[in-house]
């Protein structure tokens, strides 16, 4: 028994050895651990789990560089919106995606949208995410903003989902109804993209949601990590060709994207079990379906 | 026999009432959110009901207690259910439209959807309790065991619920099954009633 305490408390070590722990934050929701290796600095909720997975990271060492493969993946929008007037985040994370959009669209009012006011706490002071009259952010559970911005009669040309990251997974944020609102919330031709689930049976659920709601879909599939990023536009088809921009792909590379490769990769090819039902207000067991 | 079945039916409600509170997430979910807050919300309703009908529940149980009356409570609070099945969406539109933090929102809307099925579903341990006791001697060990059956309810309610309902189910239809449980249970203590009146099986 003894043994096994010290050889417990020796992996412990070892694994705190792994990353430093800069910052601890109390939250409603969970405990936020700031962690800093090799000059790189993330965001995690704590967890007993050893894969847990980090919220946010930014590079110190350039702090313009998306270092999540999936943000810069969301940032292929740009091929298809180039010009958008006002962007909602919902899950604003370390702020990466609103404090890039602010770099590359000066003129864009950009609203993100958080759950838990630490994280947004925690942005601003380890992530560099700087509030102004252009950035915004609202302390809200997403659903109940989108609803309370139908109401006043707000649009957006590009809203983004991203609040998909922690281990539990908000189910009333991937039903068709929530869907439909967000498309409300939607300029004709403006865009959605999600960031989905890939590994288990809740991608064909999910896959099915987004047909139901949208007309027509586009992928962009990460080749390493699990996950799929869901672009769809409030518009009957999108543009056949996406183009590219020249200058919009030079102003992308110091964020690490190659917007030409995004477009390459941009699929919109049905791989999933279409016999399966939508998630609904009513049928939305997301965390069982993602075991 | 009267006994088995009384602890039967405890047990129902008290499956009944966890499986309504559990449900009741997932209704407030789509206009307030999932925050800790709904769910704070919803179980302050909750705990405040049981409250409520534990008080009316055992004076309720000082007037000529009967069968007859427990399973009228049993149907009445089927009865009760069937509005949140029909008038949750309504009702949660208009505390959005009315109520700007989600808090007070969750918790108004709460009260309205589930304060009164929950106190009439809180009447029933009490009342069951008065139904079983015999003695004055033996009322601590009635009492324990009614509320180890009934809590037992709630437990399996919960984790039937969680783990499995939602997913074979759509969330009206099981709450049209906690109806029908309830239903039910007031129905088979209608008929022990009846049984027990006829001078036949008296004897």
């Amino acid at each position: 028994m003894k043994h096994l305490i010290i050889f417990l408390i020796l992996v412990f070590l070892s694994l705190n050895l792994s990353a430093r722990t800069i910052h601890k934050e109390r939250s409603i929701y969970r405990n936020i651990v700031i962690t800093e290796k090799n000059q790189r600095r993330c965001m995690r909720f704590e967890s007993r789990q050893r894969s847990i997975s980090s919220q946010a990271c930014i590079d110190l060492d350039n702090k313009d560089r998306l270092v999540f493969e999936y943000t810069r993946s969301i940032m292929a929008g740009l091929a298809i919106k180039p010009l958008p007037e006002r962007i909602l985040i919902i899950g604003l994370g370390g702020g990466s995606l609103p404090n890039a959009f602010s770099k590359i669209l000066p003129e864009t009012e950009i609203v993100s949208v958080e759950i838990d006011p630490a994280v947004a706490k925690l942005a601003k002071k380890y992530f560099y995410y700087v509030e102004n009259d252009k950035i915004k952010t609202s302390i809200k559970d997403g659903r109940v903003y989108i609803k309370r911005a139908i109401k006043q009669k707000q649009t957006f040309d590009w809203i983004i989902l991203d609040a998909f990251n922690g281990d539990y997974i908000p189910e009333h944020l991937l039903t068709k109804e929530f869907l439909a609102e967000t498309k409300q919330l939607l300029t004709p031709d403006g865009l959605l993209s999600a960031n989905t689930f890939s590994g288990s049976k809740l991608y064909d659920y999910e896959s099915v949601t987004y047909q139901s709601v949208f007309n027509n879909l586009k992928f962009l599939r990460s080749p390493t990590k699990g996950n799929r990023i869901i672009f769809a536009c409030n518009c009957d088809r999108f543009p056949v060709e996406i183009v590219l921009d020249e200058a919009m792909q030079n102003k992308l590379l110091p964020f690490g994207i190659d917007l030409s490769s995004l477009i390459n990769r941009l699929s919109s090819k049905v791989d999933w079990d279409t016999s399966v039902s939508p998630l609904t207000d009513q049928f939305s067991p997301a965390n069982l379906l993602n075991h | 026999m009267n006994k088995t079945i009384v602890l039967l039916l405890a047990f129902c409600a008290g499956f009944s009432i966890m499986c309504f509170e559990l449900l009741g997430g997932r209704l407030l979910a789509p206009y307030f959110g999932s925050s800790v807050y709904v769910w704070g919300s919803i179980i302050t309703v909750f705990m405040l009901a049981l409250s409520i009908g534990y008080l009316v529940g055992g004076k309720l149980s000082l007037f000529k207690p009967s069968l007859m009356k427990y399973a009228f409570i049993f149907i009445v609070s089927a009865i009760s259910i069937i509005p949140t099945i029909f008038f949750s969406e309504a009702i949660m539109d208009a505390v959005f439209e009315i109520v700007e933090d989600p808090r007070y929102g969750s918790l108004l809307a709460s009260t309205l959807l589930f304060l009164l099925p929950t106190a009439i579903m809180g009447m029933i341990a009490p009342y069951s309790v008065r139904i079983l006791t015999v003695s004055k001697n033996s009322s601590g060990h009635t009492a324990g065991f009614l509320y180890f059956v009934s809590t037992l309810g709630s437990a399996i309610g919960t984790i039937i619920t969680s783990f499995y309902l939602v997913l074979w189910l759509e969330i009206d239809q099981i709450l049209w099954l906690t109806v029908s449980i309830m239903l039910i249970a007031g129905l088979i203590a209608l008929v022990v009633n009846f049984k027990k009146s006829q001078p036949s099986s008296a004897s």
